[in-house]
């Protein structure tokens, strides 16, 4: 009997296979038809999502959740382009993704065929490294190449996009071990002489602080960085991504800082004579006005991205280098610093500008998500959409542990938090995961309850529905003398009755005194996906608030009287 | 590509102090050219010349660029190409000891007495005629891209029917690695 060609897209899957791909995201179309078929036979399960663009972010999430990473497939066309969304959210986070992009024939490429895009042409700008397959020969290397690339150094996004008669036709090349990427290099130890700098610098600060990113969650160096704080005896902030990294429940954390942190976050950061930043990029979110960002303090940068010394902040020392491993060489150089004048100093601050929210007038979602960390802090993932709730949710749901953490903040997506719960969820299938999301940020990927559905998986999606877009009615209401302009949400379904209609379990919060018991029960409810709706005040604020563009020392704690000026800082 | 409008020859000399020159050796990947001109696009640097051609190394390129914009991002943009995946390394040559050459061809029109002008300039400059028909010549100029920008600047604008120039090429001296 004459032996069975194996063809590109078995070659393909058996690739995926010898990677650990447990699951691959997906949804099908004419391009990809011949991966589809191939992935009958495989041991990876398939997860057949409603929208491309949830497929991203489920992906996305099961990355974070687990540090392994997350597999879409598509079709062409439309299909492909419906990711794009998802590979920018990844790519600005570092997350390590590969999205599979079928692709018309060879032959018909650039001829405008039925479902055809330029998919490489179009995603240039939103990913780490991308391929377009022309030659069945080239899916071995190509698959090794891609996987070491997104998971590796500064973690992100990477497509290949595979022609149909590349997937059909026949593969009889090898599976690649060695790689050849004589332009790629991952930095891991960091120069000595720098991190001898940097001791010196830290030790003989009189107010050091720590400043905890992304990439110290990646590499995992919380650790490390508590065992740092513990010897110098000084402060730790952390950015929206860097939570989790380093326990925020940990005497010396102040928190997250940046345009919504906490006030003693902020003043600490303004007032420190030393900062270090670990995986983290001086985003503007976190500076507010660069010029007067840190006046007169020594900044350090701990970064595996040389190209981010530099691009905001240039920095006094540089390190390149993985975050933990630079810590683990940086800590034995460290002795304690005069810092105790500066910690009284700090705890002043968090007494004296606590996180506060009003306690009457209605169902606040500030007292939703401050019970939430109650109910659910410790053993569960919390995602997020982005908005108001978002910064609300990061600001009263203390993350303890890595990984716990999951938002999408360089992008700032809608439509993110639900899918990316469903990704965490199927990674971490003995942990509790809560997407807490706004009622417009649900809406763009709400037809992924279909997903978790047929799944049965236990994910829970808070919904704090308060039938506005609220974030930009905020700055409408603060700065734009509350012209309101394209921000109600008139028009909203029932939350309840569309779980329902989907079969899941659904619950609603309208007064206060519903919140403890309605959350204990959902937490608890495993049967399932459920969603949780919180009638939230329509109008309220998220404070603190450092306007855009401002310095930190122009930080406001509650709303002021007068109007104000409208910032001068982008978005 | 420069989208600017044409400026004359004694512009272009006044814009040239603000060149950079940018040496990339890349893998001979599809798409490598798009990446690497898309980090200039992104950074608002304007490409005033590209030269592509196959480097010592099989399977790589060598990539050099003359662009101008903001100085002080120069440094960052060479770490943002450096770090895709397919660029080997880039190196910013603006100030280093190094060979640099350019060719240009030179199409004039020229007819009865102007001739005798024009291959006087042409010999001065050690240009070659490499074409010769009854109202005009093609004049081969190599040398640096100042002593290219001299001599068009010589020629009545009128006179000159085409210019195509290479773009620069530079290569650093010694053993020292472009």
């Amino acid at each position: 009997m004459e032996k069975r060609v194996t063809t590109g897209a078995e070659k393909l899957i058996q690739c995926l296979e010898r990677e650990g791909v447990e699951y691959i995201f997906g949804y099908s179309g004419g391009a990809a038809m011949p991966i589809f078929d191939a992935l009958v036979d495989s041991d990876i399960e398939l997860i057949l999502v409603r929208h491309e663009q949830g497929a991203t972010h489920m992906a996305d999430g099961y990355a974070r959740a687990t540090g392994k990473p997350g597999v879409v497939l598509v079709t062409s066309g439309p299909g492909a382009t419906n990711t794009v969304t998802g590979l920018l959210t990844s790519q600005m986070d570092s997350v390590p993704i590969i999205v599979l992009t079928g692709q018309t024939i060879t032959s018909m490429l650039g001829k405008d065929g039925f479902q055809e895009a330029d998919v490489t042409g179009i995603t240039y700008a939103v990913v780490k490294h991308s391929y377009l397959i022309k030659d069945a020969s080239e899916i071995p290397r190509a698959t090794r190449e891609a996987f070491h690339i997104a998971t590796t150094g500064r973690p992100g996004a990477v497509l290949i996009d595979l022609p149909k008669d590349v997937t059909q036709g026949p593969c009889d090349a090898p599976f690649v071990e060695d790689l050849d990427l004589p332009g790629y290099t991952v930095p891991t130890h960091g120069d000595p002489d720098a991190i001898r700098q940097a001791a010196e610098a830290l030790t003989s600060a009189r107010r050091p602080i720590l400043y905890v990113g992304q990439g110290a969650v990646i590499s995992g160096a919380g650790k490390a960085v508590i065992r740092l704080a513990e010897k110098l005896k000084a402060p730790i902030v952390n950015t929206l991504l860097g939570k989790g990294a380093a326990d925020e429940t940990h005497p010396l954390h102040l928190g997250m800082l940046g345009m919504h942190g906490t006030a003693y976050a902020n003043k600490a950061v303004d007032a420190c004579d030393c900062i270090m930043a670990i995986g983290a990029r001086w985003d503007d979110r976190v500076t507010g006005k660069l010029d007067e960002f840190c006046l007169g303090a020594t900044k350090i940068h701990i970064d595996i991205d040389p190209s981010e010394f530099g691009k905001m902040v240039t920095p006094d020392v540089a390190i390149e280098g993985d975050a933990r491993l630079v810590l683990e060489e940086l800590i034995p150089q460290i002795s304690a610093a005069d810092t105790d004048e500066w910690l009284s100093q700090c705890e002043g601050w968090r007494k004296r500008y606590p996180l506060k929210y009003a306690k009457q007038g209605g169902l606040r979602a500030q007292h939703v998500l401050d019970r939430l960390n109650e109910v659910a802090t410790g053993d569960a993932i919390i995602t997020t959409d982005v908005g108001q709730h978002q910064m609300w949710a990061a600001q009263f749901c203390k993350t303890t542990t890595n990984r716990h953490w999951i938002s999408s903040g360089g992008a700032g997506t809608m439509g993110f938090g639900w899918p990316a719960a469903i990704g965490a969820q199927l990674g971490c299938p003995e942990k509790k995961v809560w997407a807490v999301v706004g009622d417009g940020g649900f809406q763009m990927t709400q037809m992924e309850l279909a997903t978790a559905a047929i799944h049965s998986l236990p994910a829970k999606c808070l919904i704090i529905n308060n039938n506005f877009l609220g974030m930009v009615r905020q700055w409408q209401e603060l700065f734009f003398e509350n012209r309101l302009s394209g921000v109600d949400l008139v028009g909203n379904p029932d939350f309840v009755k569309l779980a329902q209609a989907y079969g899941i379990k659904a619950f609603r919060i309208r007064r206060p005194s519903d919140v403890d018991r309605i959350l204990a029960e959902a937490h608890e409810y495993n049967e399932g996906p459920c969603v949780v709706v919180a009638e939230v005040v329509q109008e309220d604020n998220v404070f603190p608030m450092i306007p855009s563009g401002a310095p930190l020392s122009d930080m406001i704690v509650e709303k002021p009287k007068e109007q104000m000026a409208k910032p001068v800082g982008s978005t | 590509m420069s989208s600017a409008q044409p400026t004359s020859p004694k512009q272009e000399i006044a814009a040239n102090k603000n060149l950079h020159t940018i040496s990339l050796l890349v893998r001979d990947a599809p798409g490598v050219l798009v990446r690497v001109a898309m980090v200039f696009s992104r950074r608002g640097y304007n490409i005033e010349s590209l030269v592509v051609s196959p480097a010592a190394k099989r399977g790589f390129s060598r990539m050099t660029v003359t662009c101008s914009g903001d100085p002080s991002i120069l440094e960052q943009m060479i770490k943002q190409l450096a770090k895709l995946v397919d660029v080997v390394h880039a190196t910013d040559h603006t100030t280093s000891d190094r060979f640099e050459t350019e060719i240009a061809l030179i199409k004039v029109r020229c007819e009865g007495n102007e001739r005798r002008d024009v291959l006087e300039i042409a010999e001065h400059f050690n240009a070659k005629v490499v074409d010769y028909s009854p109202e005009s010549v093609i004049l081969r100029v190599y040398g640096g891209s100042e002593k290219l920008d001299a001599m068009t600047a010589l020629f009545d604008e009128n006179a000159i029917v085409e210019l195509v120039r290479s773009g620069k090429i530079v290569m650093t001296r010694a053993l020292e690695i472009t």
